[in-house]
């Protein structure tokens, strides 16, 4: 198999379905010419053209509401957010628009478009430029909201967003860009709502999406020594969930961490504790425990940030309190 | 500890005369200001070039995080438009703020200690480059989001006018900002409120040619960027921004007609980013060498220079003192901010809230 980035990975999928399906588009700020700020779309614009490769003013509410436009009237735009902040000054439009006119229309149009970004913080961006908006954009029925960690999913489920009859939120982890890993060549489709089970284990049940997999995978290694074993479960997809992977998993090991990057109030986190808690109550030996962000906005000194953001010394407490070793 | 300010700080009556018309008119014989008022300026412009280096070279070694986006090739705008404040105006921009700071006597060291993330930084190293607030000396932020503080400016200029505080607004935005939504949807506000004196706020388009790799041009079909103005019955004229001599007569005479009416009035500055967008920023695919060439050539510190060397008012020897004195003040401000404490960690949890002690949260549920 292959080995690329994730970031090779996302671009590999457009570039495949745009050589398929000539309605699909992207737009964003700097894509083309620029070559992207993350370098995601790095040479589309020389292989498909300022057409389908569209550069846009700066302008997120403007050019989000034309492309919700485009994909009404048959195209299938990807809209690039330069990175997931500022997406809020095109909120109306995603929500207002995107989601609900199939609804409001009584089905009479949709709006097939992916609307794809870095998501996340971690390299000291301070507060305007760090946000993880899974629960955000996940709280609004008629869209579908995802956060692949591998390349492979990367490809995989962008295939599938790309495809996808809705309107997409594709949560790209921004801090990952340059990781590389197996992905499978051609058309493979990760369908959403379906967890991936990351490692298996027997005693506890760890959860998380984005780049938060890749340190529950180093956590379970170390409690290993510790005769802890961690099954790890990547939910990839926010919206829709998949409850079976999770239920079937705690009804194994009698006991759930959940970690995010993103605040704890009415956050995945605690929508994931509340399924546990509704569905294998009978099951759980300990409460659910969550692992979050602090609850501050997103401060700039290494240290703080550090500070600000789940540890890997603060999830292994967490699972040695549910497991009641001494804490 | 020492700012960059003005050493004379300019008062109500000494004024310094502005003769001419500005730009093309004024010829070395006569400076529409005085040579020491000049020659100050000049050593504030070459302060803020080099405390621009200086935090390009720190940002390299890996001492500043997050974005830093420098001002060199404008410096002449924030210096003469800044030149105009007064105790009581508002200062507002977008990310490359290092110099409003500056300018408007936030310490070097305090700036530069901002940037390197530590407690002894502008806002604690809870901002970082990009919001730097200064609000006793006049500057109000410092936002991250193209376009996204045009509003606020707006607010505090028709808050100026309420309160009756004799305070504009002077509202710094950029050439891309100028296409998004938050600019028109203000500038039409300060349009309507303007008509009856309530919006004094002075907008400042700096237009540097590019918002990152996307030119004017390629950003708009209609490039003559301040007639969008018109479409808010904003009036405006332009200036020639890497001239300070231009700058200072057209600012004077901008301020005062705000200040005097109560109305908004738009400067389009024409003026070129030398340094590259960010300062992580090294694929410049967006533009020729040959073109950062050209505009160097009327950098705005040259062109300073040659004017006050034609004019006699400087000698090659009191340049090359003002140059060591700047560069003693930049290494001050960075051996400060490296010798400066981090933030303790206690700081995570304050200025959530105004009226303080919340209980904090664990991150840990
Ligand atoms: C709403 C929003 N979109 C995109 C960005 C990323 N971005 C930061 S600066 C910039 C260019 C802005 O250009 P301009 O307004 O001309 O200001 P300049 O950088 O030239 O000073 C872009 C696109 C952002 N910060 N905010
Ligand atoms: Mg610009």
């Amino acid at each position: 198999m292959p080995v690329m980035t994730y970031r090779e990975a996302l671009r590999t999928a457009m570039a495949d379905e745009m050589e398929r399906d000539e309605s699909v588009v992207l737009l964003g700020e700097d894509i083309g010419i620029y070559g992207g700020t993350h370098l995601v779309t790095d040479g589309l614009i020389d292989r498909f053209g300022p057409k389908r490769v569209i550069d846009t003013p700066i302008a997120e509410g403007g050019f989000t509401g034309a492309a919700i436009g485009m994909a009404m009237g048959g195209m299938r735009p990807i809209v690039e957010m330069m990175t997931w902040n500022f997406s809020f000054q095109a909120v109306d439009q995603i929500i207002q628009n995107a989601a609900k006119v199939r609804y409001f229309s009584g089905g009479q149009v949709s709006v097939p478009m992916v609307i794809r970004g870095p998501n996340g913080g971690g390299v000291q961006l301070s507060a305007q430029h760090t946000h993880s908006l899974e629960g955000f954009y996940g709280h609004f029925p008629g869209l579908k909201v995802v956060s692949p960690v591998t390349p492979h999913d990367a490809k995989g489920m962008m295939l599938s967003a790309i495809r996808d009859p809705n309107p997409v939120i594709f949560l790209e982890a921004g801090a990952l860009y340059g990781t590389k890993g197996e992905v499978p060549e051609g058309e493979f489709l990760v369908p959403f709502g379906e967890a991936r089970v990351a490692r298996e284990g027997t005693d506890v049940t760890l959860i998380a999406y984005g780049r938060q997999v890749n340190m529950l995978l180093r956590v379970a290694q170390t409690l290993e020594g510790e005769g802890i074993s961690a099954e790890v479960i990547d939910l990839r997809s926010i919206r829709p969930f998949d409850e079976k992977t999770i239920i079937e998993s705690v009804r194994k090991t009698h006991r759930a961490v959940v970690v995010q990057e993103q605040w704890r109030w009415f956050s995945v986190a605690s929508e994931v504790a509340a399924i546990i808690q509704e569905q294998a109550f009978d099951e759980l030996d300990a409460p659910v425990a969550r692992v979050s962000g602090a609850e501050v906005p997103a401060p700039y000194a290494r240290n703080l940030e550090q500070a600000a953001f789940p540890s890997e010394i603060q999830i292994a407490t967490a699972v040695r309190r549910v497991m009641y070793r001494g804490v | 500890m020492a700012t960059i300010r003005s050493r004379s700080k300019k008062s109500e009556a000494d004024v310094p005369p502005v003769a001419g018309s500005g730009g093309n008119g004024v010829g070395p014989e006569e400076l529409p200001v005085d040579t020491d008022t000049l020659l100050d300026y000049y050593r504030q412009m070459l302060t803020i070039r080099l405390f621009e280096e200086a935090a390009q070279t720190a940002f390299r070694k890996g001492k500043i995080g997050g974005y830093l986006h420098l001002y060199i090739g404008q410096e002449a705008l924030a210096t003469g438009f800044l030149h105009e404040y007064q105790t009581g105006d508002r200062i507002i921009t977008a990310y490359r703020d290092h110099a409003h700071a500056l300018l408007l006597g936030a310490t070097p060291r305090a700036v530069m200690a901002e940037l390197f993330g530590k407690g002894t930084g502008l806002v604690k190293g809870k901002g970082g480059s990009m919001h730097l607030f200064d609000v006793q000396n006049g500057l109000w932020g410092g936002y991250g989001i193209v376009g996204g503080h045009i509003p606020l400016g707006v607010g505090l200029a028709y808050a100026e006018a309420y309160q009756k505080t004799g305070g504009i607004v002077q509202l710094y935005f950029g050439d891309g900002a100028i296409h998004n939504g938050a600019f028109h949807e203000a500038a039409n506000l300060a349009g309507l409120w303007g008509r009856d004196g309530m919006c004094p706020c002075l907008f400042i388009l700096e237009n540097n040619k590019y918002g990152m790799g996307t030119s004017v041009e390629r950003a708009t079909a209609m490039t003559d960027l301040s007639a969008k103005f018109d479409s808010y019955g904003i009036e405006h004229e332009d200036v020639d921004g890497m001239d300070l001599v231009t700058v200072l007569e057209t600012a004077r005479r901008a301020v005062a007609r705000v200040r005097e009416t109560g109305k908004p009035y738009a400067i389009e500055a024409i003026t070129y980013r030398i340094s590259p967008h960010g300062a992580a920023d090294f694929l410049e695919r967006y533009r020729s060498k040959e073109e950062v060439a050209e505009a160097r050539k009327r950098d705005p510190i040259n062109l300073l220079e040659q004017r006050l060397l034609e004019a006699g008012a400087v000698d090659e020897q009191q340049l090359a003192e003002i140059r060591r004195e700047a560069r003693a003040v930049v290494d001050d401000a960075v051996k400060f901010a490296e010798e400066s404490p981090e933030p303790p960690i206690d700081e995570l949890y304050t200025d959530v809230y105004a009226d303080s002690a919340y209980a904090t949260d664990s991150p840990v549920g």
